[in-house]
Formats: C-alpha cells, sequence, structure tokens
C-alpha cells in the first residue's frame, strides 16, 4: 500500500512501488486531466507536483510519493481562479489541448518562483514540455499575463 | 578473402593489444616502484594519468561535466535535449530540475532517464569542466584545490573509489557503455599518479 496526497486529500492506493504515479493518478484515481504522451519523460504531457516541484509521472514510481503531497491540473484550483487558469481562458491558449494540463502545470512551478519571468525564464522552465500544435508563443503570452493577473506575487 | 572492413578490425586489433601491453607494462612498473621503495617516477605517473584520463573523458563522466551550461547526452556528447540549463546549485532551474525526471535510481529500458539520489551537475560557482580539457588541463585542473572543491590529492583518490554519483559511470543503465577502465582499475591508475607525484602531461 502506497499513503500520499492528492490535491490535498489522503489516498490509499493498493499498486506494485515501481508503478508509475501517472498510472496511479488515472486508472486508480480517476484523474484523467494528466496526460500520458510518451511514457518516457520526453514530451511533459503528465507533468504533476510533488511538494511544489515539476515531475514527469510517466516515469516517477510511486513510491517516491508515499507520505507526499501531489498536485494535478484538478487541484490548481477548484474553480478555475488560478491566474494561469484565467489567463490560459483569456488567450485561448490550447489548440488540440492534449498537451497543456502538463504546460499549465509546468508553468505553475514557475510562476511560483519566479512571479515576473523574462522570457529566458520561460524558455528554460517550459522547453521539456513539447506542444505538437506549436502553441508556444501563446503560452509564453500567457504566463506573462497570468504574472499581470498576479500582479507579480507568487503563483500557487 | 580480406576485406577492407576486416584489415580495418585487424588493425584496430594490433592497435588495442599495443595500446593493452603498454598498459601492463606501465602497471608491472609502477608496482616494482613500489615494492622497492624507488622514487617518484614521473614518467609512470603521467602514464597512469593518461589512463585515468581516458574514463574521465569518456562519456560517463564527460557528460556531466560540460564547459557549457547543459549536460550532455549519448556517446557522442551531445548537449542535453529539452533545453536543461545547470542552474546555480547544478541541479537545473524551476521547472526543469534534474529529478523532474530523473529518479534515484536508472529507469529499465532503453533512452529513458537514468538516476542516482545526487544526479546533478556540477555547480554554477565551480564547473568542474571535463569536456574538452586535454590530458595536461586537465591534471592540473583536478589536482588543484581552488577548481577540485577543496580536495586533497587523498581525498580525489577517496571521491573516484566511493562516491555514490561517480560509481553511477560503472552502473549506468541499459543503453549506456562503460568507462574504458572498471572503477577498480581506474583507481588503482589514480593511486600510481599520486604515488608517483601526481605528475602532469604537458
Amino acid at each position: 500500500m502506497t499513503n500520499f496526497f492528492v490535491n490535498g486529500k489522503a489516498v490509499q492506493v493498493d499498486a506494485d512501488p515501481s508503478t508509475p504515479l501517472l498510472w496511479v493518478l488515472r486508472e486508480s484515481l480517476g484523474l484523467t486531466g494528466t496526460k500520458f504522451g510518451c511514457g518516457m519523460a520526453l514530451c511533459g504531457a503528465c507533468t504533476v507536483h510533488l511538494e511544489g516541484k515539476a515531475i514527469r509521472s510517466c516515469v516517477a514510481p510511486v513510491s517516491r510519493v508515499e507520505g507526499k503531497h501531489v498536485t494535478t491540473i484538478e487541484g490548481l484550483s477548484a474553480d478555475l481562479t488560478h491566474p494561469l487558469q484565467k489567463a490560459w481562458i483569456e488567450l485561448d491558449v490550447p489548440q488540440c489541448g492534449y498537451c497543456q494540463s502538463g504546460q499549465i502545470m509546468s508553468a505553475a512551478v514557475l510562476l511560483a518562483e519566479i512571479p515576473r519571468p523574462t522570457d529566458k525564464d520561460i524558455d528554460e522552465a517550459m522547453s521539456g514540455n513539447i506542444c505538437r500544435c506549436g502553441t508556444y508563443p501563446r503560452i509564453r503570452q500567457a504566463i506573462h499575463r497570468a504574472a499581470d493577473l498576479n500582479d507579480g506575487r507568487r503563483a500557487r | 578473402m580480406s576485406t577492407p572492413i576486416s584489415r580495418r578490425s585487424q588493425r584496430l586489433q594490433g592497435g588495442l593489444a599495443i595500446f593493452g601491453s603498454a598498459a601492463i607494462l606501465t602497471l608491472l612498473a609502477c608496482s616494482l616502484a613500489a615494492q622497492t621503495g624507488a622514487k617518484p617516477d614521473a614518467t609512470a605517473s603521467r602514464a597512469s594519468f593518461l589512463q585515468v584520463y581516458r574514463v574521465l573523458t569518456s562519456p560517463r563522466c564527460q557528460n556531466c561535466h560540460p564547459a557549457g551550461n547543459a549536460p550532455l547526452q549519448g556517446d557522442d556528447s551531445h548537449v542535453h535535449l529539452q533545453n536543461v540549463t545547470r542552474g546555480a546549485d547544478g541541479h537545473g532551474v524551476t521547472a526543469m530540475r534534474c529529478d523532474t525526471c530523473h529518479q534515484a535510481a536508472n529507469l529499465p529500458g532503453a533512452h529513458l532517464p537514468p538516476g542516482s539520489p545526487k544526479w546533478s551537475l556540477p555547480s554554477q560557482g565551480l564547473k568542474m569542466v571535463f569536456a574538452g580539457r586535454s590530458p595536461g588541463e586537465l591534471c592540473r585542473q583536478i589536482k588543484d584545490p581552488k577548481q577540485n572543491g577543496g580536495r586533497s590529492l587523498e581525498k580525489l583518490l577517496d571521491h573516484v573509489a566511493n562516491d555514490d554519483l561517480v560509481g553511477w559511470g560503472w552502473n549506468p543503465g541499459d543503453g549506456r557503455t562503460l568507462p574504458p577502465l572498471s572503477r577498480t582499475d581506474t583507481v588503482e591508475q589514480m593511486r600510481m599518479w599520486i604515488n608517483g607525484g601526481a605528475a602532469c602531461p604537458e
């Protein structure tokens, strides 16, 4: 049994310790907002937070999160009021949308650490999140917009 | 019939045999000097360093001791995909930390992220660059406490012999080649380099 917290709620799952966290989130816990992209930590679609840091859940064994706090896209805010969610909607960022939960989760870590990121900060934080539709210009714009909406405060 | 490929292979094997013999002779000469209490032999010391140099500049070692601010990957030591950057502490930046993808252990299967609990680059303030250094440059660098993290030669030897992240180089996971010498042989060559006066090639 692995015990941990997802979006603030204690959960207990019966899975082999080497099972990827992504499998547990999607199939055991029904949190399907986090996507499977490559399964090799190459694309970023499966990004979630572990104790506030970005991790690729497709390669993180569930044993890594024992006793720790995981946040998924569903836990970013209960009512779409996170500045990134507001900015993403305002700028209509997604095209097909498949990579976007991973994009937003990486961006959230960036804004939590650097409330007013430069383009260089954004490039360095986001370059592990691939978008096959090429929405990168809008992603960058939306991160700047979220920083504005949050008035330069750290966004969690 | 001898094809161009097989002739090249024969030449390569011949070259390796000569190189191997030279390494054995160096080993014998050094152990003889140690047994007879002879004074440090700078020539043998330099020869031993050249063996260590082959290991330090092999992909498993130099890929995490790059000259730039990005780690390297693969046996061709190409720049790490995903635009990974060193960061001040050597563990990456914001949403792209080393442990965003790398776990505490290697993941099974080719092309999956390797791992260790300490997976990182040297820090921004102490880059300890191996890639692109000549034998003389790297020799002088690794024995300089200002460039090696304040280590004495004995501590340097202990680092190579016992550090977990250094040891990963000899346990790199599926699909990655090993350094040209085993860890035991590397430590032995390093010991001979130090015993011979830690002499450096030009």
